[in-house]
């Protein structure tokens, strides 16, 4: 079940994708339902959390981290593969000058203050019927769009 | 039996949750979680250009987050639909600081005051919704991931660039939360 792969496509093999890819529908559904009802999506818990008012938003931040990480070492321990055969690893960031990162980062978390949500929220929140997030979303994607077009001649 | 379509999922099990999603998708198919690419092969896919940054096979690297991003829309959907909505239920403290900042309604998951389409053409709305998109969607291509991708998937791997872009995640939401904002009001 996992060593013929890549040698040649089997027959069956384009009908096993579409069930395959229907994991990560379901997968989506499921976090956009823990972010609704955590409140994780909500403008208000972004503001609580960024004037230090609730230990909330920290508290599900770093379990999360906790609980990520207890299973990343278990997968690198146990050396597991896939449900689809791969051998599981994650590559290692490129640090490089770091300049990427911090100014990156500083700018995203700009606009995760302003807008209250990280682009995940932001397709959970229209789903929750806040509609003007589709203007968000836009407006994200020309801010992609247009680092995509600097690259060039940003410090990475 | 506690009725989960109704209350707030407290913290202990919302966490864990979103943990889990970072073995669940290596489980699946050897996928990093990370959100934010999303936006990425949304361009790729919908703009044409000859920009490099968006010239690869998006379907074959992206078909899965594109159907992740997918399900998160309709989970919210669903979500909101499940059990009874309440207010968010923030802490006195915050609520003091911003009715101080100018937001009175608390009723909504994200205020009135600034996300809706009437506010869009408020300079408040307008900063919020699309200066505010526009630095999520260019903050994160630079950083080259968002709150799963670094904070989580890649705190939860050690990874030292992941920790300087959480740190200016902070750094940037800090400025935006005390010298933006009180600007906008």
């Amino acid at each position: 079940m996992t060593t013929q792969t890549s040698i040649a496509p089997t027959p069956s093999a384009p009908a096993k994708r579409g069930p395959a890819l229907l994991v990560y529908l379901l997968l989506g559904i499921a976090f956009g339902v823990v972010l609704t009802k955590s409140e994780v999506l909500s403008w208000f818990r972004i503001q609580e959390m960024f004037r230090f008012q609730s230990f909330r938003m920290y508290g599900i931040i770093g379990s999360a981290i906790v609980t990520a990480a207890i299973f990343v070492a278990l997968i690198k321990r146990l050396n597991l593969k896939s449900a689809s055969g791969e051998i599981i690893s994650i590559p290692p960031k490129q640090l490089g000058s770091g300049i990427r990162y911090a100014a990156g980062g500083t700018i995203f978390g700009l606009g995760w203050a302003l807008t209250g949500a990280c682009p995940g929220p932001l397709f959970a929140l229209i789903g929750n019927g806040v509609s003007v997030m589709v203007v968000a979303v836009l407006s994200a994607l020309l801010g992609t769009w247009t680092y995509g077009w600097l690259r060039p001649k940003l410090p990475h | 039996m506690a009725d989960w379509g109704s209350r707030l999922w407290p913290w202990y099990l919302a966490g864990p949750l979103l943990g889990l999603f970072v073995p669940a998708l290596l489980i699946a198919g050897d996928k990093l979680f990370g959100f934010s690419s999303n936006l990425r092969h949304l361009c790729a896919a919908l703009v044409p250009s000859r920009i490099e940054f968006f010239r690869y096979d998006w379907k074959q690297k992206g078909l899965w987050n594109l159907l992740f991003m997918a399900g998160t829309l309709i989970g919210g959907f669903l979500a909101a639909h499940w059990g009874v909505r309440h207010n968010i239920a923030i802490s006195a403290q915050t609520r003091l600081s911003l009715a101080k900042l100018g937001i009175h309604d608390f009723s909504g998951v994200a205020p009135h005051e600034l996300f809706t389409w009437h506010a869009l053409f408020t300079l408040r709305g307008f900063v919020s919704v699309v200066v505010g998109g526009f630095l999520v969607g260019f903050g994160t291509a630079y950083a080259g991931g968002c709150t799963s991708g670094h904070a989580i998937s890649g705190l939860a791997d050690f990874q030292l660039p992941s920790l300087i872009a959480v740190i200016g995640f902070f750094v940037g939401g800090l400025a935006a939360t005390y010298f933006i904002l009180p600007l906008l009001f």
